[in-house]
């Protein structure tokens, strides 16, 4: 602290007005050792960028090897290894830390007029328990990988996999301390550092929706260490656990691990939906319709999200009447999220809407999510979930709402957000085009495995029969549209930031406290503690076309 | 390349599961009017710069925010109704059908028909008969998908699981294993070839004439020696087994169960577990000494020398 304050003194007088990236050092050293909530922002944003990149090679190499109905490009246990690597890393290396993580780090305290989180050098530890676990999990995949795929299944993984197992889910298990670290951070700084005047329902959605995952990533996580941890003792030791040979129950695993992953799912989507509550309502300057309605809606999803993980077990040999109950309440989780999906779609009415790139990633979250909330209702029908569980209709569900929904937030919100995290405007038009591209890859990829699916074919095939080939062939066209998509973005974001336009303070003239402050930030924030007197969305319709009529705002229509 | 939209109705599930299918395409198409057709045209209607009525007006927020709630629950809970419905249906096993055992292993599918014939990957049954398959596994839980039958069900070892089905079109169907269950999964999968009755009758006495499943379940059973303790005028106090599957039994613990597959696969496996009315606990375990082959001969046997057919049974209570 003390060689930062004389740094700071001794350094000329900066050109630019101080901020984050000048203040407290440049060096990799001052990264590294950085409590300063921006920075493990961006900290936790390069190495989201780094799993993702290797997972997204392990998909497009499936996706390769599925063009013809025979395994001929790799062979079927590095098949095996890709899916798991691409499971694996995708979900706990990308999905659960990339909106709460890298978002929620940078904007939650701005969001909140604080000057940091609650437990700044616990943040910094999180992000080290995170990459503990990331570089562990690699060095599985370096000696030879994991051949699980990323549910771990017993007895598969306990006792018949030769891969290395305990590696991959030793990273997962330390990975998993960085969440619950950050989601404990997260719930106490909601409590302890909002502004004065930060009433709880003058809270933006984001904020509601990060701390509806928190209280899922604190709640939820410790059941999935201890079951990797059961694992582990039955590999290691045989002490018989889920291995039937050795007297355990394998079904008993399955349970276990549903009753994390399933609220993971909701770790993965709902600060995707807070995005979208911010990005609508400021693009069509509206105020969000149902403020409460919406921020309840969170907080319900992440209580029913605990109560339905056997539907991923219908027909594992779990009780016909536990599944019932099951779908029953599938069908009930599926209530605040379509309460959320209409709230979004009134908000539109009578606003004044730019289909700027938050707002174009913002309405294909709506289209996407509604595919993939639609066809979880079809998976909720325990009688027609018999058929289409374990094949590719599953799988297209999921991405529909991991993929079409979180990450499509996840670009959304980095959009909106990235002049403030940068001090840089992306450039537009690119960013329209890149939106559309990721839309029209994302359905070309994913749809056809909806009817591959029904057709029946299983998930984890890594050959297939002839008749299936025109979907897959679909499928592989589709994915490298998207990869354009998503590699357009990574170009022109690096771009930016030397070539970028200036970014002013507020460019979206939003009415978040983080505009409040220059683009990028100080190091601490806010000059001066801000007051607050007003509900969020302050938004008018009609005094922005006021403006725009009388010349007063030369923001572009388009 | 073929384009195929839809797969065969091979079963009489496959009807009732495409019932629901385009139910539900039928709901999510009018859900999909509802959100998609409002946004396109607020989208068009108040974009940025063009002149449109955007007074606020007071919308009653509670009235809309529950009309969209409870409608919707109430749309949700019919179509669990409906799921619920099809999976009851298909769950209960017909009285009347013929048995068939699978075992599934790393990476095949065994086949044990009750006149003896044995198979690998491919299961041939009569067109139009109910057919009750005991599935097991030797090693990792696979799942038995036959997808022009619309029916699955995971093979979990250390259990019996059941599926049914009454197969109404003569023809070849997939058999896939749906479960991931290592190296060669998508190696293991087969065919169901379901025949005209004659031509199943036919192919029934071409097959070996070796044992039938009954009678290689005899022979374990007295090569095992479970005949010298079980099987009355001994000298050690067993319970007698014949004609004792389907029945209920009183156990020590003051349970009653029914000697049904389960029960006796443990009571092989783990005899300490569950002991009979008024005997102690003398038995030896059979954990790997017999395979799930050699368990579910033995248990034909028992089957064969049963009791009358026992009633109606749900496949996973």
């Amino acid at each position: 602290m003390k060689a930062e304050v004389e740094r700071t003194a001794v350094s000329n007088p900066p050109r630019e007005p101080k901020n984050y990236f000048t203040e407290g050092g440049r060096t990799l050293r001052s990264w590294l050792l950085t409590t300063d909530h921006k920075r493990i922002g961006l900290l936790y944003l390069y190495s989201l960028l780094f799993y993702f990149t290797i997972a997204a090679i392990t998909a497009a190499m499936m996706r390769m090897e599925l063009i013809t109905p025979q395994g001929d490009m790799v062979t079927s246990d590095m098949y095996n290894k890709l899916f798991t690597i691409h499971g694996t890393l995708m979900v706990w290396f990308f999905l659960i830390p990339s909106i709460p993580a890298v978002l929620g780090n940078f904007i939650l305290p701005l969001m909140l007029g604080a000057r940091d989180v609650a437990f700044p050098k616990l943040n910094l530890l999180s992000w080290y328990l995170f990459n503990a676990g990331g570089l562990l999990a690699l060095v599985s995949v370096v000696f030879g990988g994991v051949d699980t795929g990323w549910t771990f299944y017993t007895p598969y993984s306990s006792t018949y996999s030769n891969s290395h197992v305990i590696a991959m889910a030793a990273g997962v298990f330390i990975a998993g301390f960085g969440s619950i670290l950050t989601g404990l951070n997260f719930i106490i700084t909601v409590h302890k550092l909002r502004a004065p005047g930060l009433t709880w329902f003058r809270l933006p959605l984001f904020v509601w929706s990060l701390y509806s995952t928190s209280i899922i990533l604190v709640l939820a996580t410790p059941v999935l260490a201890m079951t990797l941890t059961l694992m582990a003792l039955e590999r290691i030791w045989g002490i018989g656990i889920f291995d039937p040979k050795l007297g355990g129950d394998p079904v008993l695993f399955q349970h276990l691990f549903w009753f994390y992953s399933h609220p993971a799912v909701y770790i993965m989507i709902l600060p995707g939906m807070g995005v979208i509550s911010e990005t609508i309502t400021c693009f069509a300057r509206k105020k969000i319709f149902g403020y409460h309605f919406v921020a309840y809606a969170s907080v319900a999803i992440a209580i029913l999200g605990f109560l339905v993980w056997g539907h991923h077990m219908f027909v594992s040999s779990q009780s016909v009447y536990a599944g019932l109950m099951f779908s029953l309440l599938s069908y009930l989780v599926a209530v605040p999220s379509a309460i959320k999906v209409f709230n979004w779609t009134m908000t539109l009415y009578r606003g004044s809407i730019s289909l700027k790139t938050p707002m174009l990633y913002a309405l294909g979250f709506i289209g996407l999510f509604t595919m993939g909330g639609l066809t979880g209702l079809f998976l909720a029908a325990v009688g027609l979930d018999v058929h289409v569980t374990d094949t590719y209709f599953v799988v297209a569900h999921f991405h529909y709402i991991m993929v079409g929904g979180m990450v499509t937030a996840f670009m959304g919100g980095l959009h909106y957000w990235w002049p403030k995290i940068t001090g840089r405007m992306y450039p537009e038009k690119l960013g329209q085009l890149a939106a559309l591209i990721m839309y029209i890859g994302f359905n070309l990829t994913f749809f056809p495995q909806f009817v591959l699916g029904y057709l029946g074919m299983p998930r984890r095939y890594h050959a297939y029969p002839p008749e299936f080939q025109i979907y897959n062939v679909m499928s592989s066209a589709g994915a490298s549209i998207l990869g354009v998509g998503y590699l357009l973005p990574l170009i022109y974001f690096i771009w930016s930031l030397k070539h970028g336009k200036k970014a002013p303070a507020n460019p979206w003239n939003a009415t978040g406290l983080e505009w409040q402050t220059p683009s990028p930030p100080p190091k601490h924030n806010f000059p001066a503690t801000p007051v607050v007197d007003k509900g969020p969305y302050d938004y008018s319709a009609e005094a922005t076309e006021r403006e725009l009529r009388d010349g007063l705002t030369t923001e572009e229509s388009r | 390349m073929t384009f195929p939209l839809f797969p065969t109705e091979a079963s009489d599930a496959a009807a009732q599961t495409d019932y629901l299918y385009w139910g539900l395409i039928a709901i999510s198409s009018v859900v999909m009017l509802i959100v998609f057709v409002p946004i396109i045209y607020f989208i068009f209607k108040y974009r940025r710069g063009k002149r449109a009525d955007r007074t606020p007006v007071n919308l009653p927020e509670l009235p809309i925010e529950l009309t969209w709630t409870i409608i919707p629950t109430f749309i949700f809970v019919g179509l669990f109704l409906w799921g619920a419905k099809v999976f009851w249906n298909n769950q209960r096993v017909p009285p009347d059908a013929m048995q068939i055992n699978v075992v599934g292993k790393q990476w095949m599918w065994k086949i044990q028909h009750p006149e003896g014939h044995r198979e690998i990957n491919e299961l041939h049954v009569p067109v139009g008969r109910n057919i009750r398959i005991t599935l097991a596994s030797q090693d990792v839980i696979h799942s038995f998908f036959l997808p022009e039958f619309r029916i699955k069900q995971d093979v979990v070892p250390g259990r019996y699981t059941t599926i049914w089905f009454n197969a109404r079109r003569v023809g070849t169907y997939r058999l896939f294993c749906s479960e991931y269950c290592g190296t060669h999964h998508s190696a293991m999968i087969g065919r169901v070839i379901v025949m005209p009755p004659a031509a199943y009758a036919n192919w029934l006495a071409q097959g070996q004439h070796g044992n039938t499943l009954a009678q290689s379940g005899e022979r374990l059973y007295r090569e095992l020696g479970c005949s010298g303790c079980h099987d009355g005028s001994t000298v050690v106090r067993a319970p007698p087994l014949l004609g004792l599957f389907g029945k209920p039994v009183p156990l020590n613990s003051g349970e009653v169960v029914i000697a049904d597959e389960a029960y006796l696969r443990d009571s092989i496996l783990l005899p300490a577990r569950q002991i009979a009315g008024g005997y102690t606990n003398d038995m030896p375990s059979f954990e790997g000494r017999i395979n799930e082959e050699q368990l579910l001969e033995i248990i034909a046997y028992l089957r064969s020398r049963g009791a009358t057919n026992p009633e109606e049974r749900t496949a996973n209570p």
